[in-house]
C-alpha cells in the first residue's frame, strides 16, 4: 500500500477541477510526476503542485495506492471521477462531483461533502461522514439513469433529488432529506432513516425506497398494500414497523415501485 | 411619419401589430395596439434618462469618455480576468447574444442569459420530457380549453389572452370566448383568475402534487388522500378537471413561473409535460410557457443549435459544458466563482438574490443598458445600449419559439454605433487584437 499526501497550499479564489486525482492516475508515479500532473482553474491548467504539496509515490496499480487530502478542499471538485480501484481519505470537506461516474475502490469525506457526490457511478463506495448538498447519486442533468451500482453512505443529512434515476446500488442516509428523494427510480435501494419533506419516490417505476422518519407531505401516486415489519436488504436493516406502499401510479401502466414508510412516525398515512 | 406593424421589444408576446407615430421634432411619440406595458418602452425612445454617453469609472469616480476608450477599458477588463462571466440579456437580439457567445467561447468563460432567472427550469424540464408544443396560432384557432397555470396573464403578458389565449376568434373557435373553457390554478386570486371560468386555488408550492393526482386520476387510480389537505384542492375537483379536459377538443395549457419556480421546479415542468403527453392520448392538447421578455426564448434557441446547451453554458475547458446549479449566473456569483463580468441589456443586479448582487458589485463590470438602473450604478464601464425594433433590426424568438424579424423605424441615436450586436462586434475585436498581440 502506498500513500500519496495532499496537503492543500494553493488559493483557491476560483474553483479548481481535480478530475486527475485518481488512484488510477497516481499508480505507478513518482511524487513529482504526480505533482506535474495538470488540473483546471477557469481556462487554464496548472501544475498540481500549484495547489498541493505532494508527498509519497503512487503504488504499482490503483488498488494500492491511497490518496490522503490533508485539509478541507470545498472548492475542487470532481475528485475520485471515473476511479476503478484503490482508496481516496479526504479529511476535511469537500467540493462538487466528488466520485462522480466511479467504478471501483472507496472514497471516504470525513466532513462535508457538496453536490453531485456519486453522479451515475457505477461500483465501488463512498462514505460521507458529514452532511451532504443536492443529487447525490443522481443522474447527470437531462439523463433518466444515475447511479446504477456501489453503495453511498451519507451519515448526515443529504438535501434534494437522492438518487435521482437510480438503477441500481444503494444509498444510505443516516439523517433527514428534502424534496424528491428517490425521483424517477427504477432499481436499486435508497433507506432514509430520518425525515423526508415531499415527493417521495416521485415518478418511481421499480427499486425500494425506506424512509424511517416522518414524510410530511406524501406523493400522491402511492397505494398502500400491507404492513411489514424489521425490513433487511442483504447488509442493510431496518428495525421497526412499516407501511408498505406501492406506486407511483402518476406514471402510466407502471407501479412496481416499492415505498416503505415507518408506522410509527407516520400515523397519519 | 406613421410606422405600422411594429414588433413590441418588451415581453415574450412579441405583439406584431405595434403602430406609432415619432415626432422627432417635439420628441414625442404616439404609441396605438400596444399594451401599457409596451407603451411604457416605446417611451424610452424620446425620454429624457436615456444614456447617450458612455462612461467609466477611475478611482471611485465615474466620468464620461468617448466610446473608443470605453471599449477599450471594457476590452481590458475582460481579457485580464481569469473567468469572465456572460450575461447575455434577453432584452436584446439574437444576433448580439450570437456575438457574445462567441466572446464567451472566445475566452473561456461562462456566458448565460434571463431563463436562469426564469423560465429555466422549464426549459430544463423539456430536456428532461420532451414537450407537446404548438404556435400561438394553432393554440388560437384549435383551443376550447384553456389552462393559465401560475401565471397571471392580464398582467404579466397584457395582450395573451386577448390576442392568442381566449378572446380571439379561431377557426374553430368562431366565437371567441364563448367556445372556450378557462380555467386558471394559482394560489392568488388574481385578474386573470377572476375572468376564467374554474379556479383552482392550490396551496403554494403544492403544483407538483396536484399535477401528480391529476395524472394518477387520468390513469385511471385513486390519489393518496392527503393530497387534499396538501393542495387544498378537493380530490373531485381534480377528477372534474381531468374529465373536462378529456372532453374538450383541443387544451392550451400555459405554464408561468408559478410552476417553473416554485418548490420541486424542473420537475413541475417535467410532470406537466408527461401529464400532456398521456393526455393527448384522450385529445389534443399542448403546454407553452408564458415567456416573460421578447427575447427571452431566443437565447435558449441561440445557445442550443450553437452549442448544444439553453443556458448556462461554461466554456472554461474550450467546450460547452451545462450544470444548472454550477455553471448558472446566480450559482457562479454566489460561489464567487467568476472574477470579472459583462452584462447586457438586462438589469442583473436588480434581479438576482443579495448575496450574488453584492459580489457582482464588487468585481470589475461592463454593461450595456440604455437607462440608468443599479446594473449601470455597480458597473466599471458603461455603454449606452441601441433599442432593438425602434432603432436597429434584428431577430427575437416569441414565447411559442418562433422567430420574430423586426425592423427599425428610427436610427441609432449613436454614430458609433448601429446596433448591440455592433458595438460587440467592435469589442471583440478590440479583445481579438489584445489576445493575438
Ligand atoms: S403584450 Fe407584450 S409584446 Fe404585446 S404590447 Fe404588451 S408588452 Fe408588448
Amino acid at each position: 500500500m502506498a500513500d500519496v499526501i495532499l496537503k492543500p497550499t494553493g488559493n483557491f479564489d476560483l474553483t479548481v477541477e481535480a478530475e486527475v486525482v485518481t488512484p488510477d492516475n497516481f499508480a505507478g508515479k513518482t511524487t513529482e510526476e504526480i505533482g506535474k500532473l495538470l488540473v483546471w482553474q477557469g481556462p487554464k491548467e496548472y501544475p498540481l503542485t500549484d495547489f498541493f504539496s505532494v508527498q509519497g509515490n503512487g503504488g504499482n496499480s490503483a488498488e494500492d495506492t491511497t490518496i490522503i487530502v490533508d485539509g478541507d478542499i470545498p472548492r475542487v471538485k470532481r475528485i475520485g471521477q471515473e476511479m476503478t480501484a484503490g482508496r481516496v481519505l479526504i479529511k476535511g470537506s469537500a467540493g462538487m462531483h466528488m466520485g462522480s461516474g466511479m467504478k471501483g475502490g472507496e472514497i471516504i469525506i470525513e466532513g462535508d461533502a457538496d453536490s453531485w457526490a456519486g453522479m451515475e457511478m457505477k461500483g465501488g463506495s463512498i462514505h460521507i461522514k458529514g452532511n451532504t448538498k443536492d443529487h447525490l447519486g443522481c443522474a447527470y442533468r437531462g439523463s433518466w439513469k444515475g447511479m446504477s451500482g456501489g453503495r453511498i453512505t451519507v451519515d448526515g443529512d443529504a438535501v434534494s433529488q437522492v438518487g435521482g434515476g437510480l438503477t441500481g446500488g444503494e444509498i444510505v442516509i443516516g439523517g433527514s432529506v428534502k424534496h424528491f428523494c428517490g425521483i424517477r427510480i427504477n432499481g436499486g435501494l435508497i433507506v432514509v432513516k430520518g425525515n423526508a419533506v415531499r415527493t417521495v419516490g416521485a415518478e418511481m417505476t421499480g427499486g425500494t425506497i425506506v424512509i424511517g422518519g416522518c414524510i410530511e407531505r406524501f406523493t400522491p401516486g402511492f397505494e398502500m398494500t400491507g404492513v411489514e415489519s424489521d425490513l433487511k436488504f442483504n447488509d442493510i436493516e431496518c428495525p421497526g414497523e412499516y407501511k408498505k406502499f406501492t406506486g407511483d401510479y402518476a406514471i402510466p401502466q407502471k407501479g412496481k415501485g416499492t415505498l416503505y414508510v415507518s408506522c410509527e412516525n407516520n400515523e397519519c398515512l | 411619419m406613421v410606422h405600422k406593424n411594429i414588433i413590441c421589444p418588451v415581453c415574450g408576446g412579441s405583439c406584431d401589430d405595434v403602430q406609432i407615430d415619432l415626432d422627432t421634432k417635439n420628441r414625442t411619440i404616439d404609441v396605438q395596439n400596444a399594451c401599457k406595458m409596451g407603451n411604457a418602452k416605446f417611451q424610452e425612445v424620446v425620454s429624457n434618462h436615456r444614456l447617450l454617453k458612455p462612461t467609466i469609472r477611475e478611482n471611485g469616480k465615474v466620468k464620461e469618455v468617448s466610446w473608443d476608450e470605453a471599449l477599450e477599458m471594457a476590452a481590458d477588463i475582460l481579457v485580464n480576468a481569469r473567468r469572465p462571466f456572460f450575461f447575455l440579456g434577453s432584452e436584446t437580439s439574437c444576433e448580439a447574444q450570437e456575438v457574445g457567445l462567441h466572446i464567451a467561447e472566445y475566452l473561456g468563460g461562462p456566458a448565460d442569459s434571463n431563463a436562469t432567472i426564469c423560465h429555466g427550469p422549464t426549459v430544463m424540464g423539456i430536456q428532461e420530457s420532451g414537450m407537446v408544443g404548438a404556435t400561438a396560432g394553432q393554440a388560437k384557432n384549435r383551443a376550447d380549453m384553456v389552462v393559465y397555470w401560475g401565471v397571471n396573464a392580464l398582467e404579466s403578458m397584457p395582450r395573451h389572452m386577448s390576442k392568442y389565449g381566449v378572446f380571439p376568434r379561431g377557426y374553430w373557435t368562431k366565437r371567441g370566448r364563448f367556445d372556450r373553457t378557462m380555467v386558471t390554478v394559482d394560489p392568488r386570486v388574481t385578474p386573470t383568475a377572476i375572468a376564467s371560468d374554474l379556479h383552482l386555488q392550490l396551496n403554494p408550492n403544492s403544483d407538483y402534487e396536484l399535477l401528480s393526482a391529476l395524472f394518477t386520476i387520468l390513469n385511471g387510480r385513486e390519489p393518496h388522500p392527503s393530497v387534499e389537505e396538501i393542495t387544498g384542492i378537493p380530490i373531485s375537483v381534480m377528477k372534474q378537471t381531468v374529465e373536462m379536459m378529456k372532453e374538450s377538443n383541443y387544451v392550451a395549457i400555459y405554464v408561468g413561473l408559478g410552476v417553473s419556480s416554485s418548490y420541486g421546479k424542473h420537475r413541475n415542468i417535467e410532470i406537466a409535460l408527461n401529464l400532456v403527453k398521456e393526455l393527448n392520448n384522450y385529445t389534443k392538447c399542448n403546454i407553452g410557457a408564458l415567456r416573460g421578455h421578447c427575447n427571452v426564448a431566443g437565447f435558449n434557441q441561440l445557445a442550443s443549435y450553437l452549442y448544444g446547451y439553453p443556458f448556462g453554458l461554461d466554456f472554461m475547458k474550450g467546450y460547452p459544458r451545462y450544470n444548472p446549479g454550477e455553471t448558472t449566473c446566480v450559482d457562479l456569483l454566489r460561489e464567487k466563482d467568476v472574477d470579472a463580468a459583462f452584462v447586457m441589456s438586462a438589469d442583473l443586479v436588480n434581479h438576482i438574490p443579495a448575496d450574488s448582487a453584492k459580489y457582482l458589485a464588487e468585481i470589475p463590470m461592463v454593461c450595456i443598458d440604455i437607462a440608468p438602473c443599479p446594473t449601470t450604478t455597480a458597473s466599471d464601464v458603461v455603454l449606452p445600449g441601441v433599442i432593438d425594433a425602434m432603432e436597429c433590426d434584428g431577430t427575437f424568438y416569441r414565447l411559442d419559439n418562433v422567430p420574430v424579424y423586426f425592423e427599425p423605424f428610427t436610427d441609432s441615436p449613436f454614430p458609433e454605433t448601429k446596433s448591440n450586436e455592433d458595438t460587440l462586434k467592435q469589442l471583440f475585436a478590440k479583445i481579438k487584437a489584445r489576445k493575438e498581440a
